[in-house]
């Protein structure tokens, strides 16, 4: 899709939507999608179609985070073609209204781009999460978030996994973006979270807008963390854990953690200490949601990904 | 001169019954999960019979540690008023009051001559209320005491005594059926999440409660003094919307986090949606805890005020021994 001197023509992003509730206790994106229902004054951009939208309606009314299964791993190819019966688990059902109404995931007439609202109990600050590294439309979006955030942090967590990605419910959309925002407990609403989200996503329909309008965006780099790996807790035989994230781990999301720093605690006060060769940068650090997905932090790398011109394709 | 002193403090102290019996009770909430894994901790470690003084260690709610919820179908810690002691139950009636009705078997029965002596029930809250004694009374001198202890070893840690005026009838929570009885309450942590410095400063408010009783079992005195009592006030709700009710504000960044700083009236208590900040309209400046905590949404609190005074604690011997 290339024209002249390396700018990458890409189709329009006309059709945008945002998703709060995906996971029905992590309030920021609960609310504001609410709010936005109610009243889309603030996120009306010129010539888009913008629609706020609460994915998992049940598991809000309850307050969370799933009802049968986590709406978040549910858009798999076998969930999203499974035939229409009884029986299927609320979410497998939910995914296959939001793939009919949003999609269908990876074809011409999905939405061009979706964001999906969450919060975490990591300390990661601003994250947005992209699921391709080379996605330029994506990456031109994040890099000029970062910028139009600057000072404050906006980190960029890339899961490109192949064991470790899933099927995510923005993943329906042709451009899937996350925002995930913490730390902040669920059920659970603190402002200055809430005030980043909107924050970010009034700078991301602005990036949109202005896309539309046919400016053209230089090539750029941005600095992303790649998903390595998952760790778990130790475990007892029973699968109950044994120890704690360690203090001095606590809380240091995108940090450096190197052979013999502490890792774990165990609930007798021995330390565990990570054996791995390699600086790694954690995160996910204690998220309350992953104690059952074996998972007390993430590893990542950091990485360089550099990003072509883009501008909107002529019709 | 020691002698005449130690002499006087003796006949002037308080003599009370041995604190004998003692209950340790965790996941009373089964997502508050510093207290479970405590309890796992000491079932595992059948920590019970190895101390001098005699201690049940006991899950209180096993079926929501188990789902890792609040409760799952009422709130086990409202359970326990002298009403929904008493009422009838059958299998049909909600999970947690039959608990409740075991768990009074099991440790009281409450206001009995029965009851264990000391019940410790241990809570994780959202809010940064460090380490918080929570109980009924602002004159139970060994509860009083055993704060005072804590706050004399707990060095990085916070300790405060929060009195909640109700009479003992009236009482809902499970600490309310022991002789003597507090919930010990740590955050910030969030629900569902353990956090090595919460666990430690619990595991280590726990220890020092044994270590008093056992001094004061043994015959120690403890010479009185003063606690600041926190006693609470009222409650004070999200602003909402008049017809759907739904919360039209969040606590205000300057309010947030600052559970126990005096709250002046006209100091930030809300960021309204709409960037209006919401102040505090009461006439008496008061002190706030439990400053947006997770759980509270649901029955309508933001936060809670209480008044601070200083009450005179009287040196404290146990009564058997001479």
């Amino acid at each position: 899709m290339s024209s002249r001197t390396n700018i990458s023509c890409l189709q329009e992003a006309a059709r945008v939507a945002i998703f709060g509730g995906t996971h029905g206790n992590e309030m920021s994106g609960i609310t504001l999608v609410n709010m936005w229902i109610q009243n889309s004054a603030e996120i009306e951009r010129n010539g888009l179609l913008i629609k706020p939208f609460i994915s998992n309606p049940r598991a809000v009314e309850k307050c969370s985070r799933y009802i049968a299964t986590d709406l978040n791993r549910a858009f798999t190819p076998e969930n999203l073609s499974a035939p229409d019966v009884e029986g299927l688990p609320y979410e497998v059902q939910r995914a296959k209204e939001i793939n009919r109404m949003f999609g269908p995931k990876g074809s011409a007439d999905a939405y061009d781009v979706i964001f999906d609202l969450h919060n975490t109990t990591s300390n990661m600050g601003s994250t947005l999460i992209l699921e391709s590294s080379t996605d330029l439309f994506n990456l031109q979006m994040v890099h000029y978030i970062k910028k139009a955030m600057a000072p404050h942090t906006c980190s960029v967590l890339l899961n490109e996994h192949p064991q470790l990605k899933y099927s995510t419910t923005r993943s329906v959309a042709k451009h899937p973006v996350g925002l995930e925002v913490g730390p902040q407990p669920q059920g659970v609403l603190r402002s200055n979270v809430f005030e980043s989200m909107r924050t970010i996503l009034k700078h991301a329909l602005d990036f949109i807008e202005i896309f539309n309008s046919g400016v053209t965006f230089p090539p750029c780099t941005v600095d992303v963390f790649r998903v390595q790996e998952r760790m778990d807790y130790p475990r007892d035989t029973n699968g109950n854990i044994t120890a704690m994230v360690h203090p001095h781990l606590q809380d240091c999301d995108w940090e450096p953690l190197n052979r013999g720093d502490p890792m774990f605690l165990t609930f007798d006060g021995r330390t565990v200490l990570y054996e791995g060769a390699n600086t790694v940068y954690p995160t996910f650090i204690n998220e309350a949601a992953y104690y059952e997905k074996q998972q007390a932090f993430m590893t990542t790398g950091r990485e360089i990904l550099a990003a072509n011109a883009i501008r909107k394709a002529c019709k | 001169m020691q002698m005449d002193r130690h002499s006087h403090l003796w006949r002037n102290a308080v003599a009370m019954p041995t604190v004998s019996r003692v209950a340790v009770c965790g996941g009373t909430h089964g997502n508050e999960l510093a207290g479970v894994y405590l309890v796992r901790e000491r079932l595992k470690r059948r920590a019970d019979g190895t101390e001098p003084v005699s201690v049940v260690t006991v899950m209180s709610n096993p079926r929501a540690v188990q789902l890792c919820v609040r409760y799952v179908e009422t709130d086990l810690n409202r359970c326990f008023t002298r009403a929904t002691l008493s009422a009838p139950v059958s299998e049909t009636s909600p999970y947690e009051m039959i608990r409740s009705q075991e768990l009074n078997a099991l440790l009281g029965p409450k206001g009995s001559a029965q009851a264990v002596d000391l019940l410790c029930d241990l809570h994780n809250t959202t809010a940064n209320t460090g380490l918080c004694l929570i109980t009924y009374s602002d004159c139970d001198w060994i509860c009083l005491h055993i704060c005072k202890h804590l706050q004399r070893e707990m060095a990085s840690t916070p300790v405060r005594y929060v009195h909640f005026d109700i009479p003992l009838n009236e009482a809902y929570s499970l600490d309310s059926v022991g002789k003597h009885g507090f919930a010990m309450e740590i955050g910030p942590q969030p629900h569902s999440v353990v956090r090595s410095v919460i666990f430690s400063a619990m595991q280590e408010g726990v220890q020092l409660m044994m270590d008093w009783i056992c001094q004061f079992n043994s015959g120690t005195l403890f010479e009185g003094g003063w606690v600041d009592v926190y006693t609470m006030v009222k409650n004070i709700d999200y602003p909402r919307d008049s017809e759907t009710h739904v919360i039209t504000a969040a606590v205000h960044p300057n309010l947030q986090d600052r559970d126990f700083c005096l709250l002046h009236p006209g100091d930030p208590m809300f960021l309204s949606f709409s960037g209006e900040t919401l102040r505090y309209k009461g006439k008496e400046a008061l002190y706030p805890f439990f400053i947006n905590e997770g759980a509270y949404y649901e029955k309508g609190i933001a936060l809670s005020l209480a008044r601070k005074r200083r009450v005179e604690i009287p040196s404290v011997r146990s009564e058997t021994l001479r």
